[in-house]
C-alpha cells in the first residue's frame, strides 16, 4: 500500500475500488478502457472491410456463383462477367515478379546483414528502402516512358533471339505487357522482401555464425549450413509478404501491363490484372451487376491477400517475434 | 559439409575459398542491381520533370485539352487537404492504439490487435478504396474529399499503431519505474513521460506514414475522384497529385506528359524529403538515449 500522508501523490481510493481489494487509480481504469477502445478500432476496421466487400459483391456472388472464377467472358454490354483472365494476369505477373525479385532481395539481405562493412549497412539499407518510398504512380510513369521502350528495343529482342523457341518468348515486341508489368512489380516488392529478410537474418543468434566459423567454415558455408536452416521459415514468410504486395499492387501495373483481358502464353503479350480492372472500370461501372462484379474481384483480392498475410506473419513471427522483452 | 584441414588438402581448401568469393560477389552484385532502378527513376524524374516546375505549376489550374500551359495548383492543395484530414483521423487512433499495445501487452486481445495491424498493412490499397466507396461514397451519393481521406486514414492506421508501439518499447523501463515510484499514476506516467520521451521517434513514424499515403492514387480513384477546379469543400470531389499524374501519363498529349513528369518530380521530392528527414531524426528516436 502507498503512503497515506498528505504529501502523497496517490489519491485516496474511492470506496468501491477499495472494496475490490486492489489498489487501482480510477484514471488508470479510464486510460486503459479508452486506449483499448482505440486498439479495438484496428480489428473493427479490418472486420468492417470484410463485411462491406462481401455485401458490395452480393449480387454478383448470387448471380454467378463459382462460375465467376472460371468464366473468361467479361462483357459489360451483355452483363456477363467472368474473372479468369484477370486472375490469370494477376497470378502470372506476381509469380514472375517473385522469380525476378526473390534472388536479388535475398542477395541484398545477406549482403546487408552478413557481408557489407558495418558502416555501409545502414546507408545501403536506407537506399533500398527508398525504392519502396517511390509512389506507385511514379513507377507507372517511369514504366511507360523509360522501361517499356527499353524492354521493346533491348530486352525482348534479346530474349526472342536466345530463348525464342519457348512459347513464352514469341510474338511481337510491344514493350507494354506481362514482362514489363512483372519487372515493375519485382522492383516494387524487392524492398519488402529484402527488409523482412534482413530482420529475420538479424534475429539469428550471432553465436551460431561464430560457432560455424570457429570450426573453420567460410561465410558461405556458415550461411548455408547454419544461418539459412535457422531462418528458413522467416524467409518464406518474407517471400509470401512480397507475393501479397504484388497481387494487390495497382497503379504501376495498370499503366504498363497493357490492359487487355487475354490469356496468352507469351510474356510479351498484354495482360490485365484484378487490381487494374477495378482501377480502370470502377468509376465507369453503371449497372448494379457490373459494379458488384468488380467488387467481387476486390473481395477475392482482399481474402487472398488477407490469407497470405496471415500465413506470412505467422511464419515471420516464429523467427523474429516483434514483442521482444523490454 | 565443412572440410577438415589435412584430409581435404589444398585443392579442397581452394575450391571452398572460390565458392565463398563467388557468393560474396553475387550478394554485392544484388545490391548494385537493386539500386539501378532507383537511380534510373530518380534520373528520369529529375531530367524530364525539373523543367516543368515553375510558378504556374504551383499556382494555376489545368488548362483544357489542346491549350498548353496551366499548372497543378488544385492537385497540390488537394493532396495537402486529403493527407491533412487523413492525419486528423488516423494519427490519434493509431497513436492511442499503439499506446495500448505497448502499455498493456501480453493479453490475448493485444496480440490479436497487433496481428490485425500487421495483416492490415498488407491489404491492397485498392480494396481499401472499395471499402471507403461502400461506407462513405454510396451513402453520400457522390465522390468527396472526406471519402478519400478516410481511405488514406485506414491505410495509415496500422503503420502508425505499430510504430508507436515499437517506440514506446524503446523507452527505458527505469524511466517508467521512476515515475511510478514517485507515486504518479500510470496514465500520467505514460502520457506525460513515456510518450513525450518517445515523441521524436513517433513523429518519424508518422512522417513515413504521410510519405506513403501522400503518393497513393489507387484508393483515391473512386473516393476523392478528381476535380479540374479548386476544391469546393470536403463533401465534393477533389484533385490530388498522384491521380493527376496518372490521368496525364495515360493521355496522348505531349504537354500533359511534360506536366505529369513535373508533378512526379515534385511528388518524389516531397516523399524523399520526408524520408530523409525521418532518417535524420531517427538517430535519436528516444530522448536522452
Amino acid at each position: 500500500m502507498g503512503p497515506t500522508s498528505d504529501l502523497s501523490l496517490i489519491r485516496r481510493q474511492p470506496r468501491i475500488l477499495r472494496r475490490l481489494g486492489r489498489e487501482v487509480n480510477p484514471g488508470d481504469l479510464v486510460f486503459r478502457a479508452l486506449t483499448s477502445l482505440f486498439a479495438a478500432t484496428v480489428i473493427v476496421v479490418l472486420g468492417a472491410m470484410a463485411v462491406q466487400m462481401w455485401r458490395a459483391s452480393g449480387k454478383s456472388l448470387a448471380h454467378f456463383g463459382l462460375g465467376f472464377i472460371v468464366g473468361t467472358d467479361w462483357d459489360p454490354v451483355r452483363d456477363s462477367y467472368g474473372a479468369l483472365p484477370f486472375i490469370f494476369g494477376t497470378v502470372v505477373s506476381s509469380l514472375l515478379a517473385l522469380v525476378i525479385a526473390v534472388p536479388v532481395a535475398f542477395g541484398v539481405a545477406i549482403a546487408l546483414t552478413e557481408l557489407a562493412p558495418v558502416k555501409l549497412r545502414a546507408p545501403l539499407g536506407f537506399l533500398i528502402e527508398l525504392l519502396a518510398a517511390v509512389p506507385s504512380v511514379v513507377y507507372g510513369l517511369w514504366g511507360i516512358f523509360a522501361l517499356a521502350p527499353f524492354m521493346r528495343d533491348h530486352v525482348e529482342p534479346f530474349l526472342a533471339a536466345t530463348l525464342g523457341f519457348l512459347p513464352f518468348f514469341q510474338g511481337p515486341y510491344q514493350g507494354y505487357g506481362m514482362l514489363a508489368g512483372a519487372t515493375v512489380l519485382a522492383i516494387m516488392i524487392l524492398p519488402t522482401i529484402a527488409s523482412v529478410s534482413r530482420e529475420v537474418l538479424r534475429a539469428v543468434p550471432d553465436v551460431l555464425r561464430e560457432g560455424a566459423m570457429g570450426l573453420g567454415a567460410t561465410r558461405w558455408e556458415a550461411l548455408r549450413d547454419v544461418v539459412l536452416p535457422f531462418a528458413r521459415t522467416g524467409l518464406l514468410g518474407a517471400v509470401i509478404l512480397g507475393l501479397g504486395r504484388a497481387l494487390g499492387e495497382t497503379m504501376a501495373v495498370t499503366m504498363i501491363i497493357g490492359n487487355r483481358s487475354e490469356i496468352s502464353a507469351s510474356l510479351f503479350a498484354p495482360s490485365y490484372t484484378m487490381a487494374s480492372v477495378i482501377a480502370n472500370e470502377f468509376t465507369e461501372a453503371t449497372g448494379d451487376l457490373y459494379l458488384s462484379a468488380l467488387a467481387e474481384i476486390g473481395l477475392l483480392l482482399f481474402f487472398v491477400t488477407l490469407l497470405l498475410n496471415v500465413i506470412a506473419r505467422l511464419l515471420v513471427w516464429r523467427v523474429a517475434r516483434p514483442t521482444g522483452a523490454r | 559439409m565443412i572440410g577438415e584441414p589435412g584430409t581435404n588438402g589444398d585443392a579442397g581448401y581452394r575450391r571452398r575459398k572460390i565458392t565463398d568469393a563467388i557468393f560474396r560477389w553475387l550478394c554485392g552484385g544484388a545490391v548494385v542491381l537493386a539500386l539501378v532502378p532507383l537511380a534510373s527513376v530518380l534520373y528520369y524524374v529529375t531530367y524530364r520533370g525539373i523543367g516543368g516546375v515553375d510558378l504556374d505549376f504551383f499556382t494555376s489550374l489545368p488548362k483544357p485539352v489542346g491549350e498548353t500551359g496551366g499548372g497543378m495548383g488544385n492537385a497540390l492543395s488537394g493532396t495537402l487537404v486529403l493527407v491533412g484530414m487523413a492525419c486528423l483521423i488516423g494519427i490519434p487512433i493509431g497513436v492511442l492504439a499503439g499506446v495500448f499495445l505497448a502499455e498493456f501487452p501480453g493479453s490475448r486481445f493485444s496480440t490479436v490487435v497487433r496481428f490485425s495491424a500487421d495483416v492490415m498493412s498488407g491489404i491492397p490499397s485498392i480494396t481499401v478504396g472499395i471499402f471507403a466507396y461502400a461506407v462513405v461514397v454510396l451513402p453520400m451519393g457522390r465522390f468527396s474529399a472526406i471519402a478519400g481521406s478516410i481511405a488514406l486514414a485506414v491505410i495509415m492506421l496500422p503503420t502508425v499503431t505499430r510504430t508507436t508501439e515499437e517506440l514506446l518499447r524503446l523507452v527505458p523501463g527505469t524511466l517508467r519505474e521512476a515515475a511510478l515510484g514517485l507515486g504518479v499514476s500510470k496514465w500520467r506516467a505514460t502520457l506525460w513521460i513515456v510518450l513525450r520521451t518517445a515523441a521524436p521517434g513517433i513523429i518519424t513514424g508518422v512522417m513515413l506514414a504521410i510519405a506513403r499515403v501522400g503518393g497513393e492514387s489507387a484508393p483515391l480513384l473512386f473516393t476523392a475522384f478528381n476535380n479540374r477546379f479548386w476544391s469546393q469543400g470536403i463533401d465534393q470531389p477533389i484533385a490530388s497529385l498522384p491521380v493527376q499524374i496518372y490521368t496525364y501519363a495515360v493521355s496522348p498529349f505531349e504537354d500533359w506528359h511534360r506536366q505529369a513528369w513535373a508533378a512526379a518530380f515534385v511528388l518524389v521530392a516531397l516523399v524523399l524529403l520526408l524520408n530523409v528527414t525521418a532518417k535524420v531524426l531517427v538517430r535519436n528516436p528516444v530522448r536522452g538515449k
